[in-house]
């Protein structure tokens, strides 16, 4: 696959400066695109490599949790041919445009961008279902982020079809940080370091020697449970083996499949502890610290003990 | 919950799978940022040590590791009975 973009103009200022290691604050978390010009947009790529781990689920909650809190967010299905993203979100009904038909310019970005009827600021761009793999290139994705970007997102979340081949490649390939979803199972963690591998070597910033992509793991389908009796690898044991930072622990949990059921991320349902794992995975992306939490079994209450609840 | 298990019917497999992931992972990784030759070195260097010791070929580690400014390749061989490095 050719990777080939038109080289970005920077200014011999902002060279010399990063060749001296000091970039300018403005464009330090910038990929790249529209560098030089004071960028404030970030590009997230949720990614796994394994198939089935939750990156659909994972996007549409910090796509929310995020336009929550006032940020300008965008959230795109690059898994082309197998659009799900939509359902998950609940607008499969208002899709007219998708994003294959943006890079064809069928339509402008803003007759594809579906707004959210939930959150003000918050968008999504569907997947194309055609089935021609060659229906998305890299030319085309840059335009259509450059575009975002322009319009001034502050977050544009990449969901990533699972594999290594052209789409993944492509929802990765412009991020400023990557999300990781990893289930604690052998198939998954070890397909999660694959992925890794990919976002140090085959991205824009690994590419131009850029500040590396910042890259982050989250957990999902975590059961204290499995994990106290020893049947499931606890976070810190995918954490040793991974060697990455944890974001945040999404406990296994029931709620996910009615949030999806019903076309409700499973962040606005919050009572759940999914919910408020993906809250504070939100608040750890915007830069709090925080402690993780449900990394215990719940303690059950007398009555819930009495009667099985 | 160390009873708890003790009485499950299924013995814990988390450790296993903790330690065959940190095999597997470190063998990749090794290959991964390496030159596209190292799994074929690695493969004629069994063949051949195999010539005189009977080892398995996972006796044999090939790492491409930095020292300084430099490259260094080491290879490790676990001999029957004895381990040693070459």
């Amino acid at each position: 696959m050719t990777l080939e973009t038109e080289s970005t103009v920077q200014s011999p200022a902002a060279q010399a400066e990063s060749a001296a290691g000091s970039a300018p604050a403005s464009v330090a978390n910038a990929s790249g695109l529209n560098a030089g010009a004071s960028r404030l947009t970030e590009i997230i790529v949720v990614t796994s490599g394994k198939g089935g781990v939750g990156k659909t689920t994972t996007s549409a909650s910090l796509a929310c949790g995020l336009a929550k809190r006032g940020k300008k967010v965008a959230v795109i299905d690059f898994d082309i041919g197998l659009r799900n993203l939509d359902l998950v979100m609940g607008c499969e009904r208002r899709v007219v445009y998708d994003f294959v038909n943006v890079i064809h310019g069928d339509c402008t970005l803003k007759q594809a961008l579906i707004k959210d009827k939930r959150l003000d600021t918050l968008y999504i761009l569907a997947a194309s279902q055609t089935r021609d793999k060659d229906a998305l290139n890299v030319e085309g994705v840059r335009r259509v982020l450059d575009e975002l970007i322009a319009d001034g997102f502050d977050y544009i979340i990449c969901d990533s079809p699972a594999g290594i081949e052209k789409g993944a490649h492509l929802a990765m390939y412009y991020a400023d940080r990557a999300i990781v979803v990893v289930n604690p199972e052998v198939s998954s963690v070890r397909d999660s370091d694959r992925v890794l591998g990919l976002l140090s070597s085959k991205t824009y910033r690994a590419e131009k020697g850029d500040t590396k992509v910042k890259e982050h793991l989250l957990l999902t389908r975590y059961s204290p449970r499995r994990v106290a009796t020893g049947e499931m690898m606890s976070v810190e044991d995918v954490k040793e083996i991974l060697g990455v930072d944890v974001i945040g622990v999404i406990p296994e949990s029931a709620d996910v499949l009615s949030a999806s059921n019903a076309g409700t991320p499973v962040i606005l349902h919050s009572q759940s502890d999914v919910a408020q794992a993906y809250e504070d995975t939100v608040r750890r992306l915007l830069g709090e610290d925080l402690p993780l939490r449900f990394l215990q079994e719940p303690k059950r209450g007398f009555l819930a003990r009495m009667f099985g609840g | 919950m160390g009873l708890l298990a003790f009485f499950r019917r299924t013995p814990p497999t988390a450790s296993v799978a903790k330690e065959r992931l940190r095999i597997i992972v470190a063998q990749e990784r090794t290959n991964r940022g390496g030159p596209d030759y190292l799994p074929l070195l690695r493969r004629e260097l069994f063949e051949v040590i195999k010539k005189y010791v009977n080892v398995d070929a996972d006796a044999i580690q090939v790492n491409l590791g930095k020292e300084e400014g430099h490259d260094v390749l080491e290879f490790s061989v676990a001999l029957p009975g004895s381990e040693s490095r070459a």
